[in-house]
């Protein structure tokens, strides 16, 4: 086990290293002066061109790039041209409330959709197999913006019941949750269905029946146990993605998280905070996909070996 | 979609069936009969699709004619889906809307797929190519479609040809992905080999012999891809950074919607309406399809059509 965890360790470090590059290099496309861009247009070109050196602007892209690589190591994700403060600084809160978010939806969606999954296959073909079916279907059809919206309308506009904007209290929540689930709660519950419906065929659990195991047991313990080792996967995938992927749901319920900092910067055209928050995805993302592989290595011996 | 005929009209239930009523089992009723909600998507897709073809021929009126007295009305007769904040017809916009996300999912997944099957292909024949585009695209999955499409646009600015760019980037890991396995899968085969013996060049080869085997799951990947285009560039758009206001798209439109829902619900409803169903529509053709043509792809994509470009949040 113990080699499998280091193999992995050091798998991440080349993607990682990767992200960091082409963060950096795709960034260079941009047209236009950096440091005009940080100092506005009414500064004098003697006081541009002090920035520029400052910045190290005026050296060749690959000593950029190794000052980069080293600032990063050292914890410096520059300095936010809208705000002036260290990128570092203004991530702080929104990486906090941003991992809040996910993690309660995260949740929400894996109850709920291994919940819909298993009744959708215990009554395969049935009424309830299809009401499931096409829930799910919707789930992933439907614009998370517009559920958003739609949301707010009744349960804010209409009947006052929860708060539109913010995440002040619990409260705040229900609507965010929700919203940014949906679509992970569909995904995981086709995901069950299927990965159950393959279990269930097999013979240690027809074994389980024979011998006189009550029906919820065989599917609660026997087959659900199995089928789930796929699920953790796309559990953990929809997780790495939520912290990325709640840009939308940020923006529509005003929550102070990275994706609506991010919606902000491309508007401004904040480069270093752009940068600094795709290097915060990107590490999240690798870190999440790792333990998920360490998580599947541990629950199936098999892989360890491959 | 005929694909499916001979499951339906096996030997032993064929031959019980009265005389009169196998007559003509055509394709199409089959096709309906075994995949009812793949049939409903088809006909929203069907739908979609004549609507932004045929945008200008069918819409009732100008939908950027600003009318200043029939502000914010709910469907009416004459104006059908009522009208938005500047008096402009819904119906007329819809339509309109429609075409734009036509053209822009069209354009978008169909330069993505170019390239990015290009990319695999390459990827997966030539060994020395397999390690540096197989590596760029892992960095590319490391981020959430949304993110790569706001990156993009940050950097090439706002606009139409931005935003098809934008989409079209976000497809091409997919694609990667898929032509590199499908490649891989075949070019140790036996005709391949005969190929090379024959002395074929590796151009014949990657487009006669290589290419052609890849065609169906390209296609069913390509009917599962376009609903997460329409939706990333709906998506960008409500977000202010895509198609600009005036022009009719679907995003924009909600965007739009949001100081009015109070006094007039109808102008946020309907245009969310329209995308989630074509959305829905083709999610659950492609599903039909993918189970039609190539029942294996239900395992290697993951049991989802989701699974490729969703917004996901």
């Amino acid at each position: 086990m113990a080699a499998y965890v280091g193999r992995r360790v050091l798998a991440s470090i080349p993607v990682l290293l990767l992200v960091v590059t082409a963060v950096f290099f795709v960034f260079q496309l941009i047209p236009g002066d950096p440091a005009r861009a940080f100092l506005g247009p009414e500064a004098t070109p003697d006081t541009v061109e002090q920035v520029r050196r400052d910045l190290g602007l005026d050296k060749p892209v690959v000593v950029q790039y190794v000052t980069y690589l080293r600032r990063l190591l050292q914890g410096n994700l520059g300095k936010s041209i809208s705000t002036r403060r260290p990128v570092a600084v203004e991530l702080g809160s929104p990486f906090r409330n941003t991992v809040n978010l996910s993690l309660a939806s995260i949740v929400l969606a894996t109850v709920a959709g291994v919940l819909l999954g298993t009744v959708a296959a215990v009554n395969q073909g049935k009424t309830w197999d299809h009401v499931a079916t096409i829930l799910a279907l919707l789930g992933i059809s439907i614009p998370v913006f517009w559920l958003g919206l739609l949301m707010m309308y009744l349960f804010s506009v209409n009947l006052h019941i929860l708060p539109s904007a913010g995440n002040d209290t619990w409260r705040h929540y229900f609507m965010p949750t929700v919203a940014l689930s949906v679509f992970s709660l569909a995904f995981i519950a086709r995901m069950t269905r299927s990965s159950l419906l393959e279990v269930i065929r097999q013979d240690y659990v027809r074994t389980a029946r024979a011998k006189g195991v009550p029906e919820w047991m065989v599917v609660g313990y026997h087959a659900l146990r199995n089928a789930l080792l796929p699920v953790i996967i796309v559990v953990g995938l929809r997780f790495g993605y939520m912290l990325g992927g709640a840009v939308v749901t940020e923006q529509v319920f005003a929550w102070p998280g990275l994706g609506r900092l991010l919606v902000q910067a491309v508007g401004q055209r904040d480069i270093p905070l752009i940068q600094g928050i795709l290097l915060l995805f990107a590490a999240a993302f690798v870190l999440v996909n790792l333990v998920v592989d360490l998580l599947y290595g541990f629950l199936d011996p098999q892989i360890r070996y491959r | 979609m005929a694909s499916s005929t001979p499951r339906s009209v096996t030997g032993s239930t064929a031959e019980r069936v009265p005389a009169a009523r196998v007559a003509t089992p055509n394709a199409l009723s089959v096709f309906v009969r075994l995949h009812r909600l793949a049939a409903i998507g088809a006909f929203l897709v069907l739908l979609f699709v004549l609507a932004g073809v045929f945008a200008p021929m069918l819409v009732p009126f100008d939908p950027d004619l600003i009318d200043v007295r029939s502000t914010l009305q709910p469907p009416s007769p004459v104006h059908l889906l009522g009208t938005d904040n500047q008096g402009r017809d819904l119906l007329s916009r819809i339509i309109f809307g429609a075409r734009m996300s036509l053209f822009i999912s069209m354009a978008s997944v169909g330069a993505g797929a170019v390239t990015g099957v290009a990319l695999g292909t390459l990827a997966g024949y030539y060994r020395s190519l397999d390690g540096p585009i197989m590596r760029l695209n892992e960095v590319m999955l490391a981020f959430p479609g949304i993110v790569v499409a706001l990156t993009v646009v940050s950097i090439l600015g706002r606009g139409l040809e931005n935003l098809i760019v934008a989409i079209a980037i976000v497809q091409i890991p997919q694609y990667i992905r898929l032509a590199h396995g499908l490649t891989l899968s075949v070019k140790d085969r036996a005709y391949v080999e005969a190929a090379v013996a024959s002395g074929a060049t590796d151009g014949i080869i990657l487009l006669r012999h290589i290419m052609p085997n890849s065609l169906a799951p390209i296609i069913v990947q390509t009917s599962l891809l376009i609903p997460g285009a329409i939706m990333t560039s709906a998506t960008l758009s409500f977000l202010g950074l895509g198609v600009s206001p005036p022009t009719a798209e679907w995003g924009a439109m909600l965007q739009n919607s949001l100081q009015w829902s109070r006094l007039a619900p109808h102008v946020m409803v309907i245009p969310g309406l329209a995308l989630m169903l074509v959305v829905f529509g083709f999610n659950v053709l492609g599903d039909g399809l993918r189970d039609a043509m190539d029942p294996r792809l239900r395992r290697m994509s993951g049991g989802s059509p989701g699974s490729t470009a969703g917004p996901g949040g």
